[in-house]
């Protein structure tokens, strides 16, 4: 019989990238994926996309949350992209929170975005998502 | 990346795979522990630091300053080359509680350590309790094993002091800071005594705030109350105490070559940065103590032997519920929970008996 111990945690970065200073939404969301089990690591406000690549990549995270309120997202989100891949993170799954108008969703999907989700979205939604995205199939 | 060359990847100074190994040991997967037996010859380099105390103290940000300050060390040093790969490179291991319902955790303590962004030579890594009892989690001290075989120096390991949690990292840390702050609600009854036994330096954090000079002279008094003994760690957790001199003078510090050390007081402003130096030097006078002693290589021999005896448990453990299907197991503990065993009688039964 197998001798490993393996208990595999979702581990979730999350993080507010540029100037804005509401992070209400975001422990929102953090505590909300705590109690789903998910070991979250909360960096905070005003991260550079530099920062967010770094933690990412030390952190071995499973999946990162941005939260922007600023409006600021289709520049701070590619940047994002490509700095975790630039770090050999290509896997890790990004979702993007906070004040997202509809028509740029379609674009941030195509950048390789997972999950877009505007004020309201019920965190049940969420939680599902990640754990689809990174288990690879829903858990009831 | 496949798991083999995991190992040496790390040696070579791979970040992502130092990241992705910390995972496999965190999962407590074969590959990690194969990486590990290849990682084990180049450990035991690393100056251990351990800094624990109860919530809102300030510990993140004080292991923010000293990691801070160790990384800048050499620029003091004018003489040497001041290039920053001079400077120990810095690894930051914080452990905080999971929920013991949901089994999730916030793991917060990066928030504090934004001054080490952008530095190579700084690792932080966040763990989580995962169910773990004593501050520390289950795999801290594997972890901490690859972190010092990638080439760390200096290793600071950040926990939440509750309860039996200072005597976990006083084992693993080769110096264990415990950090106070007034104000707290900490009065003079609720200082732990047991800091006596685990500090080898007593911080007091947030020392602008009211009620520092009190929390300093509360520390003293127990300090001199308790003429500390030289002590050894047994992997139960027994201590067994050695008879030495105490001094008559706590303060009375001489610690190249006295055979016992006092643990010191230091007062603090991490956010300020004030304090820090000092504080550093400390910790320094603190490992050539050690070594000067041969306290350190004790303190190794104690480590490894609680390691070996921890996983002895656990893989004897693994091993035997290997032999006992679920079935059986469920049934003694029917019986037992019906109260027609009792407990003894229903670790007999699974461990020797045929039922």
């Amino acid at each position: 019989m197998s001798e490993e111990r393996s208990e595999r945690k979702i581990r979730v970065l999350v993080a507010k990238p540029g100037l804005d200073g509401h992070d209400r939404g975001a422990k929102v969301v953090a505590r909300a994926l705590r109690d789903a089990g998910m070991e979250v690591i909360y960096t905070g406000l005003r991260q550079t996309p530099e920062m967010i690549a770094e933690s990412a990549l030390q952190e071995d995270v499973d999946a990162v949350g941005l939260s922007i309120l600023s409006g600021a997202h289709m520049a701070l989100v590619p940047r994002i992209l490509e700095l975790l891949r630039e770090n050999g993170l290509d896997q890790v799954k990004v979702f993007v929170g906070g004040i997202i108008p509809d028509e740029d969703i379609p674009a941030l999907l195509e950048m390789g975005v997972t999950g877009v989700y505007g004020p309201g979205t019920a965190t049940e939604a969420i939680i599902d998502d990640i754990r689809q995205a990174v288990l690879g199939a829903p858990v009831n | 990346m496949l798991e083999t060359k995991l190992a040496a990847s790390v040696l070579e100074g791979n970040r992502l795979a130092l990241a992705r190994l910390l995972t496999q040991i965190e999962n407590g997967s074969a590959q990690g522990r194969e990486a590990l037996n290849e990682l084990f010859p180049h450990t035991g380099r690393a100056h251990l630091i351990g800094v624990t105390g109860a919530p809102g103290t300030g510990k993140s940000s004080l292991v923010n300053q000293l990691a801070r300050h160790f990384r800048q060390k050499n620029k003091a040093h004018p003489e040497q080359s001041d290039s920053p790969e001079e400077a120990p490179r810095v690894a930051i291991l914080a452990v905080d509680p999971s929920s013991p319902f949901t089994g999730g955790a916030i793991l917060g303590d990066r928030v504090r350590m934004r001054d080490l962004s952008g530095d190579s030579g700084v690792f932080i890594r966040s763990m989580a309790s995962r169910g773990s009892l004593g501050g520390l989690a289950a795999a801290t001290s594997a972890m901490v094993q690859v972190l010092d075989a990638a080439g760390y120096e200096i290793i600071l390991i950040e926990t939440v002091g509750a309860g039996q949690a200072e005597v976990d990292i006083a084992r693993l840390a080769h110096t264990t800071l415990v950090v106070e702050a007034p104000g707290l609600g900490d009065d003079i009854q609720a200082i732990k005594a047991g800091i006596l036994e685990i500090a080898d330096i007593l911080v007091i954090n947030k020392a602008d705030r009211p009620g520092a000079e009190l929390t300093e002279r509360a520390l003293k008094s127990m300090l001199q109350l308790a003429h500390p003994t030289q002590h050894e760690f047994h992997h139960h957790g027994l201590f067994e105490s050695r008879e030495t001199r105490a001094p008559d003078n706590p303060e009375e510090q001489n610690p190249g070559t006295a055979p016992i050390w006092i643990p010191p007081i230091h007062r603090t402003v991490a956010t300020e940065g004030r304090g820090i130096e000092e504080l550093v030097e400390a910790i320094l006078r603190h490992a050539q103590h050690l070594r000067e002693t041969g306290e350190w290589r004790r303190r190794e021999a104690a480590r490894m032997q609680a390691e070996l005896d921890q996983l002895l448990r656990e893989t004897l453990v693994r091993r035997w519920r290997s032999q006992i299907t679920e079935e059986q197991y469920h049934q003694v503990l029917k019986e037992l929970v019906e109260r027609r065993v009792t407990p003894w009688q229903a670790v007999t039964a699974l461990t020797e008996g045929e039922r």
